[in-house]
């Protein structure tokens, strides 16, 4: 379990983070998102104990950062931002370097070191030094050190910035495995990425936590949430159905895009307006070629959240 | 932890051309200041002194070039997180790290060894004050580094560390010239700056280079080594994040 409680950190007069409390438990994973600057990282830093908190708690399994950290450190795998590593060291030589703090031994050692070699794919550059490594390879690296121990906790600042898709879908599939008996929390600005793997988020603003939900709650505070989005064949219907569409009183606001000859219906305090829509084209005879139903747009919720 | 800290950091200098360019530089410096300044063969005698002589002079330039990189590299690389976020101490890491510098710096100082041999061929030296000259410079050598690991742990940048490295190193031996240069000053004064020179390498290296081993300059070197580890473990945690 992880635990946080009023957390903060002020630069002089700079306020990093703002008084942050939240708990995760075992097999969650927790997406950190907010806009650059927003303090995500430094709280990060702050639970893998490299940022010390200027007031407020935290811990890691039991384990408080400040008067125990070797204990809550031993239980945690850190990805930093960036991925930093040795540049100079190659790759197996790294990995028994963290192994070697790590404290992991004989055949377990052997066994975690070929896991996360296999799992990770890094066979092929083993004897490379990192630095001459592709972006790709350098976080994959970064993966690797970080769950080789197998820690119970893991915080992952961007693991799948700078990745290519089928590496982001390669990662996001090993947290997926992972999740099941970790705690897991992952920083991102991809919001497509939180509604794939993480099943909380918390949306941090200038320092402030100010959201804390499932992606599936996030999407419902949009005003999308229950929309209905219909592409016409024609563009010449348009105006007439905005027109009929609008009188529903069930509908709060119509959005058109003319070169798509898409329009969108915002339905009013998100109540369900598909029925009502459909049937309202049914009945002007409309010529559809799409209609779906929308869930929400994490975007929107974003900014309208952290503007 | 300490020993896999020492070990990887003291790979790394041998990852890179850095340690084989030092040993070399070290090893034709030392050998030049020997026979031209110093006048080794001139001077008729079967020791080492002007060996040593220069040490302090040559470990000005050439030790904080060894321990520019010690954090400097650490926090521009962003590693320092990677370390610092591992279940080890940060003395863990400083001592670690110092060990590594110092045993590379002994390997540069082992390598003078033909010197030794020469001087044995040629005569019949006194083999144990060359020995506590030896260990001596490796004080000497200790002391420079664990100041250069300091103003390395002050900056990102190399070259900021090797210059405040210089200077500070600099400074803790030209006052060890001071008295010579107040002999006019009143008793009390004369005191105040035999206090003050007393700190300087120059005075605790002098004696031990010609071969007498001194308890209370051994334990000088040490409190010195002490006293800039602790400066630089509290420099990385006032502003590891930096």
């Amino acid at each position: 379990m992880i635990k946080t409680e009023h957390l903060s950190k002020r630069y002089n007069t700079l306020t990093a983070v703002d008084d942050v409390s939240f708990q995760v438990n075992a097999g969650e994973v927790l997406g950190f998102l907010g806009p650059n600057g927003a303090g995500k990282t430094t709280t990060m830093r702050m639970l893998a104990g490299f940022v010390t908190p200027t007031s407020g708690t935290a811990s890691i399994c039991g384990h408080d950062i400040e008067t125990d950290p070797i204990a809550a450190k031993s239980s945690l795998g850190y990805l930093p931002e960036g991925a930093p590593t040795y540049g100079e060291m190659t790759v197996r030589g790294f990995l028994d370097f963290i192994a070697d703090l790590r404290r992991l031994e004989g055949a377990r050692r052997t066994a975690r070191l070929d896991y996360v070699i296999a799992r990770l794919q890094l066979e092929r550059v083993l004897e490379q030094t990192v630095d001459t490594l592709s972006k790709g390879f350098r976080r994959r690296v970064g993966l690797a050190q970080a769950i080789v121990h197998d820690p119970p906790v893991l915080i992952l600042d961007e693991p799948t910035d700078g990745l290519d898709p089928n590496q982001k879908h390669e990662v996001r599939q090993l947290i997926d495995e992972m999740a099941r008996d970790k705690i897991i929390i992952i920083s991102t600005h991809i919001l497509e990425e939180v509604a794939a793997v993480c099943t909380r988020a918390i949306i941090i603003a200038r320092g402030r936590l100010v959201a804390d939900d499932t992606p599936v709650g996030l999407a419902g505070r949009s005003r999308y949430h229950n929309a209905v989005s219909l592409q016409l064949e024609k563009t010449d219907q348009l105006a007439a159905f905005r027109t009929a569409i609008a009188a529903l009183p069930a509908v709060a606001g119509v959005e058109i895009s003319e070169r798509e000859a898409r329009l969108t219906a915002l339905p009013r305090g998100g109540a369900p307006i598909l029925t009502a829509v459909s049937e309202l084209a049914a009945r002007e005879g409309l010529k559809l070629k799409e209609l779906h139903l929308e869930s929400g747009r994490l975007d929107e919720v974003f900014r309208t959240i952290t503007a | 932890m300490k020993f896999i800290i020492m070990r990887r950091e003291l790979a790394s200098y041998f990852a890179t051309p850095l340690a084989y360019v030092f040993i070399l530089i070290f090893l034709v410096l030392a050998n030049l200041l020997t026979f031209f300044l110093g006048g080794f063969f001139e001077r008729g005698q079967a020791d080492l002194a002007p060996f040593f002589g220069y040490h302090p002079w040559l470990y000005l330039f050439l030790i904080p070039a060894v321990s520019m990189g010690l954090w400097a590299e650490e926090r521009k690389s962003g590693s320092i997180e990677l370390l610092m976020t591992q279940p080890v101490t940060l003395w863990d890491a400083v001592l670690g790290k110092f060990f590594a510098a110092w045993l590379f710096t002994a390997l540069a100082l082992a390598l003078t060894f033909p010197l030794w041999i020469t001087v044995n061929y040629l005569g019949s030296p006194d083999n144990g004050a060359i020995i506590a000259a030896y260990v001596g410079s490796l004080m000497l050598a200790g002391g420079y580094l664990a100041i250069g690991s300091c103003m390395s742990a002050l900056t990102r940048s190399q070259v900021v560390a090797f210059i405040l490295a210089f200077v500070a190193c600099c400074a803790f031996l030209l006052i060890g010239f001071i008295p010579s240069l107040a002999t006019e000053l009143p008793g009390w004064a004369q005191t105040v700056v035999q206090g003050i020179a007393s700190l300087s390498f120059l005075t605790h290296f002098d004696s031990i280079a010609k071969g007498v081993i001194d308890v209370r300059d051994l334990l000088y070197f040490a409190m010195l080594i002490g006293f800039f580890l602790l400066a630089t473990s509290i420099a990385l945690d006032v502003r590891k994040a930096d």
